[in-house]
């Protein structure tokens, strides 16, 4: 990874006028990608995710700002460099949008036809881009005798075609069932480790971005609200639909629903308190619940846990009742914050988030 | 066996043949000239319809409001009222040949439509990634729209076709001959019903051989 910035968004914004109504799709948005990135999207249907990264490749042209893509400046180009830009930026959809009436190959072979190479160049490149996404048996079949996940493989295919430098992938894996979503985030992965391909990835699940992304920027009515690596945002959400993604991804809120509707028989009191105990890294691996003990007499009645390695930085959450002397309680929850974890007091009446 | 029920059309073959070679002339020379038109058109109309890939609001509502007008007049009206316009480009305003000049403009807007229809069904998120990977608008019209709709436009073709041998019936309102001229002013006039019965059999038989062989064909480049 360079810090080398291929995509540069300015102060873009889209405004819709559809039958006397203005609706902004995007407000105000900056957002740099550098080079080999995976750059996550995240926001709610309507967040503005998708029109954004249309302006990427000017699918839409945004109301102002400015769009730079590898150093050209996209908003100024003539129709004809607009196109020649655009090989160089592969997209790929929700919905796969193939070409039902051309056989696999031919979906492939598809972009290639404006190219300079021959037509025995141009069979071996598409033979070469469905082995790379391991479809080479499948080349004389129909896109409707094909899975989902396969169907997204051939376009992955076919934006790949023009060796583009950047992939924009929108909601790729949202109608494909959780095993073939891993896949196929999995080939992304490998694509921009292999391929040195920069991805765009826009989606509504966390558990994507978790699984490849090494930034996030999250999306709310238009706007940037909260962006930055991966680790940061999880391990220190600012903002609250911020927290509620993460909260979804590593499924603590499914827990905390749980636990709040057992909250009577939990026994809470001064003597017994419910956190959560959140920390990343190196911290993850000391014994802590044992040291709580040896040192405080607290002991630690774990409710839930989880541990996600994120970029390979091990990042966990507890959720514990921890029983002892208030004073000792006290300590104890000092001893944690010395330690680098981040503890919150958790009440069973207030809603989970 | 022939002789018996059909008495006054066995001593008619040459009629027979020769009125099927006019509507069979009409219809192919209509066809060509009509689909040409009635498809440029129709392309016409869904790259430039609102959020189509040359949106044009101007253009669109012309071609629109035209299709529409041609569509409103009654094709034996038409048959009279474009005489004017026959006599300019084919020399004559009756006869076979003039015939096709009213049958183009009675059935081109009606193939527009079609097509209109037809390449409506083409997923706008295909166009979209045909445009993603640098397609200009001819290389989205021809290589995207026209093969992507095939097999709605076949459909859409054999249904011009159909409603167009139709249309040459009335072509015998200006001299233009055919089955349906053969029909009526034979057949009918002179009370030999089976005259008008053997003329309507070969239509059905035309426009049978046209259904299947479309259907077959359709049924082949549909990988939907």
């Amino acid at each position: 990874m360079t810090n080398e910035a291929i995509i540069q968004l300015k102060d873009i914004d889209v405004t819709f006028h559809n039958k006397g109504q203005t609706v902004t799709a995007v407000k105000n948005v900056s957002l740099t990608v550098n080079r080999g990135d995976i750059y996550g999207v995240v926001g709610y249907s309507g967040a503005g995710k998708s029109t954004l990264v249309r302006v990427i490749n000017r699918l839409q042209r945004p109301t102002a700002g400015t769009v730079e893509v590898s150093g050209q400046n996209i908003l100024d180009l003539s129709s004809k460099e607009l196109r020649t830009a655009r090989t160089k930026i592969g997209m790929i959809f929700q919905h796969f949008n193939l070409m039902t009436s051309r056989t696999i190959a031919d979906n492939v072979d598809y972009p290639l036809k404006g190219s300079k190479l021959s037509r025995a160049e141009r069979k071996q490149k598409v033979a070469h881009l469905l082995d790379l996404v391991g479809l080479s048996e499948k080349a004389e079949d129909y896109p409707a005798q094909l899975s989902g996940g396969q169907k997204q493989r051939v376009a992955i295919a076919r934006a790949l075609a023009n060796d583009p430098e950047i992939l924009i992938s929108d909601e790729a894996t949202s109608a494909l069932d959780p095993k073939t979503t891993s896949s196929i985030l999995e080939l992304l992965k490998r694509l921009n480790k292999e391929l040195g391909l920069t991805v765009v990835l826009i989606t509504h699940e966390m558990e994507a971005v978790k699984e490849i992304c090494n930034k996030v920027a999250v999306m709310d009515a238009g706007e940037i609200i909260e962006r930055g690596d991966l680790v940061t945002i999880f391990s220190k959400p600012d903002k609250p639909l911020t927290q509620d993604f993460i909260n979804t991804a590593t499924q603590i809120n499914q827990a905390m629903e749980k636990i709040y509707k057992q909250a009577g028989t939990l026994g809470l009191d001064d003597h017994h308190i419910l956190v959560q105990l959140q920390y990343v890294g190196a911290t993850a691996d000391a014994p802590l619940i044992t040291e709580l003990y040896k040192r405080y007499s607290v002991v630690s009645n774990i409710l839930y846990g989880n541990v996600e390695i994120l970029q390979d930085t091990p990042l966990g959450n507890l959720i514990v009742v921890m029983a002892g002397e208030p004073d000792q309680l006290n300590e104890a929850w000092t001893y944690c914050e010395d330690a680098g974890i981040n503890v919150t007091q958790l009440d069973p009446n207030s809603e989970v988030a | 066996m022939l002789a018996k029920y059909f008495p006054n059309a066995v001593t008619m073959k040459g009629d027979f043949i020769q009125a099927t070679w006019e509507t069979l002339y009409m219809t192919f020379f209509t066809a060509v000239v009509a689909g040409i038109i009635g498809m440029a058109i129709g392309i016409g109309l869904i790259v430039t319809q609102p959020g189509g890939i040359l949106e044009n609001r101007v253009v669109y509502n012309i071609l629109d409001k035209l299709v529409n007008l041609c569509r409103s007049i009654p094709f034996v009206i038409l048959l009279a009222v474009i005489a004017p316009l026959t006599r300019l480009i084919v020399g004559t305003a009756i006869g076979t040949t003039a015939a096709i000049v009213p049958l183009v403009i009675g059935s081109a807007p009606f193939y527009a439509r079609q097509i209109q229809n037809a390449l409506a069904e083409v997923d706008r998120g295909v166009i979209e990634a045909a445009e993603s990977v640098g397609s200009g608008p001819i290389a989205i019209i021809f290589r995207v729209y026209l093969r992507e709709g095939l097999p709605d436009i076949i459909r859409s073709s054999v249904l011009t076709l159909i409603s167009l041998i139709d249309l040459t019936a009335m072509a015998g309102a200006i001299g233009g001959g055919g089955l349906g001229n053969l029909a009526i002013n034979v057949g009918y006039s002179r009370f030999e019903s089976d005259v008008t019965v053997g003329a309507m059999l070969i239509i059905l038989v035309i426009v049978f051989a046209i259904q299947l062989i479309g259907d077959f064909w359709a049924r082949k480049v549909d990988h939907a």
